[in-house]
């Protein structure tokens, strides 16, 4: 497949490219906004309580604890 | 000329029109926004993660880094012209992969373990063989016009570019040859991220516009505004429902795909820098922000509020990345040191 180069490309072939590109995201079915964010919380919650950056993780269990005695910084 | 100009007069008329439709069908659909869903959620309340390791090795900016599959190795990329491969558990370099070109934006791990690939201002994607005895340049693959800003493989024989030429790219590794080209962004490509299901992927642009594109057949089948400066980063949430991305702008922002829109905005007026790069964790409701500023700040991504921030970079935080197996989140900086949080 040729690469195109957009700096060939005049106004009028980005005008055609904008307008062919609006001419198919018109056709888009969009679901309700409540109901997607609804089942995004629900996505997130059911997996909140295994979330290590939420919740914490023990010493014994932490892969990236110090090994030895002290950290110097 | 003059009927020329008409010509495209009458395109941009008609496009306009277009997004006035679809601006009215966004609009029809949005009955709630994702802070409304969240209202009766239980707050995370101040997450405060630990510095538990600071990687040194690298003698300039760091750019880039990307946690491979296993979730203890994780290879780093700086202009010191060094690919670093480390296993974060011991803290110790696995391997080292001297670069061609010192001025390397991206890197990427293979999910197999047996590939990383690098690119940056020389235009090219090198891919190396990292299992050999000594790390072996596979492919290059030379045919953008700009700089290589993001990289991603698909297997060991695909892998995603995004480049400032406008484009984004996929190759196949056995022939080297481009496959597909997604030609519709017209501002510098900054970033790229592959669906869950890798059935398609969205790029961020310095048109300010995220778009998502069929990894199989080109086309772009969404396009997302709002911010109002370049997007630096971008990543799909675990669901493969929604995106994030990261902007030039200051804010963060979720975006809907089967609504069609934002549904969140992530922006506090003390925070002034530019947004480099992004993480979610693992069940997606932190979102760790690399900001100009030299921190990483922790969003709520459910209520929208700042619930906490990494603080130990000297410089601007440059990538950010939290394994498969959400145990913890790496920071790069241009400080040339990688940190490790939990």
């Amino acid at each position: 497949m040729p690469v195109i180069n957009v700096d060939e490309l005049t106004d009028k072939d980005k005008a055609v490219m904008e307008l062919n590109q609006r001419k198919l995201e018109v056709k888009l079915e969009r679901w309700l906004t409540s109901k997607c964010c609804e089942e995004m919380k629900d996505y997130i919650q059911e997996r909140v309580e295994e979330d290590t950056l939420v919740k914490g993780i023990s010493e014994e269990k932490n892969p990236f604890k110090e090994k030895g005695g002290c950290i110097i910084c | 000329m003059a009927s020329e100009k008409a010509e495209i007069d009458a395109l941009k008329k008609e496009c306009d029109g277009l997004r006035t439709q679809i601006e009215a069908a966004r609009k029809a659909v949005n009955d709630g926004s994702m802070t409304g869903a969240s209202g009766g959620v239980a707050s995370v309340g101040r997450v405060q993660l630990k510095l538990r390791k600071t990687l040194k090795g690298h003698l300039a900016k760091i750019y880039a880094m990307h946690w491979a599959t296993d979730s203890k190795q994780m290879v780093s990329a700086s202009q010191d012209g060094k690919l670093l491969v480390w296993d974060t558990h011991t803290g110790n370099k696995l391997v080292a992969v001297p670069l061609k070109s010192a001025w390397v934006m991206s890197v990427a791990f293979a999910p197999s373990g047996n590939l990383v690939a690098s690119g940056g201002l020389d235009n090219i994607c090198t891919v190396y063989n990292i299992k050999a005895a000594s790390p072996k340049t596979l492919r290059e693959l030379d045919a953008h016009t700009g700089y290589l800003s993001c990289c991603r493989f698909l297997s060991d024989s695909e892998i995603l570019t995004a480049s400032g030429d406008t484009t984004c790219c996929l190759w196949d590794l056995e022939t080297g040859k481009q496959k597909v080209v997604f030609t519709n962004h017209i501002g510098d490509c900054m970033s790229l991220a592959l669906s869950p299901d890798m059935n398609t992927f969205i790029s961020g642009a310095c048109d300010s516009l995220a778009k998502l594109w069929d990894v199989r057949d080109g086309t772009c089948k969404q396009t997302f505004s709002g911010h109002t400066s370049d997007i630096n980063a971008i990543a799909f949430f675990h669901s493969g429902n929604a995106i994030i991305t990261g902007s030039d702008d200051c804010a963060c922002k979720m975006y809907d795909l089967r609504s069609d829109q934002e549904v969140i905005n992530y922006q506090d007026t003390s925070l002034n820098a530019g947004v480099t790069s992004l993480a979610l964790s693992s069940s997606g409701r932190l979102i760790f922000a690399g900001y100009d500023d030299f921190n990483c700040h922790i969003w709520d991504s459910l209520k929208g509020e700042k619930v906490g921030v990494l603080s130990g970079h000297d410089n601007r935080v440059s990538c950010t990345g939290v394994p498969e197996d959400g145990l913890g989140v790496c920071t790069g900086s241009w400080d040339s040191f990688l940190k490790l949080w939990n």
